[in-house]
């Protein structure tokens, strides 16, 4: 990976509620990548995400998005972000929601219809969103997340739920967007996403076990199957710490 | 500050109310039907109903308007849309004025309907004007949406923020002159009452219900009106928090 990194992490520290998520993360998203950040539950990832778009509280370290501290104004237009629950109003139809956050973030309305189609819910844009299914909630979330075109979107579980064929289309689009230049951070739980990425941080107990490629991590387990490096590198990690 | 957005979202607002039909029935109807009442209850004491019924059209909208504010914002909060909105380019006061704008406009359609259902149909008489009536009422409203957003902030769970209701506005509510005047009280009690909104909204009602014409006494309440409701948003905007724990 030769360019240059879209989000730059050194040193990162998070505690919560008193409790160290984040241990001295340190970490880059090359531009332009599909970096799947993956881990068990209650690793850390939406901490990591959260303190990427600048919405956690962090102890101590450094975060770049775009040669810009995380969290800073210009930052804010150009960063898509969908949050874990999705964060849509429940008593609004698809299209007024997303009208409502096109005028958020500056974009035309005429957008609004072109993210609905990219989500796959143009039959749907018209259904009030607490009547529509958990998928098609997380979708809207999605969408309204693509609106503007960002140039970083900061996805955390974005496929949960989703029947196959509809998160082999989404992965379609997020390839896509990355060939135009977009940066997608994508975390998931599920080890089978992480072949699609171009790169994996893999998390743990709020350390990076590992930064790579899927083929590096699997060249360096010497293991076909991506479940079975990350198990090998924990134990290789615990081997270590002895 | 951004119009685009403010305006953006007091239509956003506007539009969740529009799909709550109940909850417009009830925005709208409540106050006409507990006025209807209390001129039933005062049947035989007209004087009685001329002047506590004013009074009761600045105490609704602000007491309305609280408590639906701050549900409203406390939704934003648990739901999730206030971190995406607050990760988006948005100034937070665009988002407290897109709400003081949709509930003000509310507080238009609430006051006119209660003020006319008052005037014309329960034989309300009062020296004023109508129209300082519905100024007076308008601003008690957007004093309730203001202090509601301030107050969501200390509530975690929908459960607390109905209960600060009662915590905030009834000692407003036996200090505002409606059962004894302000200036009948204890000192203490007087002192405090000086110092809470809800005292001016009353005050200006009366005023504006007794005379014909803007006078200089209720002038000065609206002036106090509008700095606590300034006031209010702008700590109310204070306690609005991009980075969380």
């Amino acid at each position: 990976m030769a360019s240059t990194p879209a989000i730059v992490i050194d040193q990162l520290t998070v505690h919560r509620g008193g409790t160290l998520v984040l241990d001295a993360v340190t970490c880059q998203v090359a531009a332009g990548s599909i970096t799947g950040l993956l881990g068990p539950s209650g690793s850390g990832k939406s901490t990591l995400i959260r303190s990427i778009v600048g919405v956690q509280k962090v102890t101590s370290g450094r975060i770049d998005v775009l040669g810009r501290p995380a969290g800073s104004r210009p930052l804010r237009s150009l960063i898509g972000y969908v949050t874990q629950a999705p964060s849509v109003y429940a008593d609004l139809s698809v299209r007024e929601n997303l009208r409502y956050f096109a005028a958020v973030v500056g974009a035309a309305p005429s957008d609004v219809d072109g993210v609905i189609r990219d989500v796959g819910l143009g039959g749907k844009a018209g259904a009030l969103v607490g009547r529509l299914s958990g998928g098609q909630r997380t979708r809207v979330s999605l969408a309204a997340a693509l609106l503007g075109a960002p140039r970083v979107l900061v996805l955390d579980e974005p496929t949960v739920g989703l029947d196959p064929v509809l998160r082999r289309d989404l992965w379609q689009m997020f390839n896509g967007l990355a060939d135009t230049g977009t940066t997608l951070l994508v975390s998931s739980h599920v080890m089978d996403e992480a072949d699609r990425c171009s790169e994996l941080l893999l998390l743990r107990d709020g350390a990076v076990l590992a930064a790579d490629s899927p083929a590096a991590i699997r060249a360096r387990t010497g293991t076909d199957d991506l479940e079975a490096a990350f198990l090998a590198l924990i134990d290789a990690q615990e081997v270590a710490a002895r | 500050m951004n119009v685009r957005i403010t305006m953006a979202t007091a239509g956003r607002v506007l539009t969740q109310l529009r799909h709550d039909h109940r909850t417009v029935a009830l925005l709208l109807l409540v106050p006409c039907l507990l006025l209807a009442l209390l001129s039933w209850v005062f049947d035989g004491q007209p004087a009685v109903f001329d002047r506590i019924g004013p009074l009761l059209l600045a105490i609704f909208p602000l007491v309305v308007m609280f408590i639906v504010t701050s549900v409203a914002m406390l939704r934003e909060r648990t739901s999730g849309t206030l971190e995406r909105l607050l990760a988006m380019p948005l100034n937070k006061l665009d988002l407290l004025l897109g709400y003081a704008l949709a509930f003000g406009a509310v507080a238009v359609v609430q006051s006119s309907l209660a003020g006319a259902v008052s005037l014309w149909l329960l034989g309300l008489d009062i020296a004023g004007s109508a129209g300082w009536l519905l100024v007076t009422a308008v601003l008690s409203a957007l004093l309730g949406t203001a202090l509601g957003l301030l107050a969501s902030a200390f509530a975690q769970t929908e459960f607390q923020a109905v209960q600060f209701m009662p915590a905030f506005v009834l000692p407003q509510l036996l200090l505002c002159g409606l059962f004894v005047p302000r200036g009948a009280m204890q000192s203490v009690l007087s002192a405090v009452s000086n110092v809470l909104p809800l005292s001016y909204a009353v005050d200006a009602m009366a005023e504006v219900a007794a005379s014909t014409g803007l006078t200089a006494a209720a002038g000065r309440d609206f002036l106090v009106l509008g700095a606590f409701i300034v006031g209010a948003l702008v700590l109310g905007a204070a306690t609005l928090r991009r980075r969380t724990a």
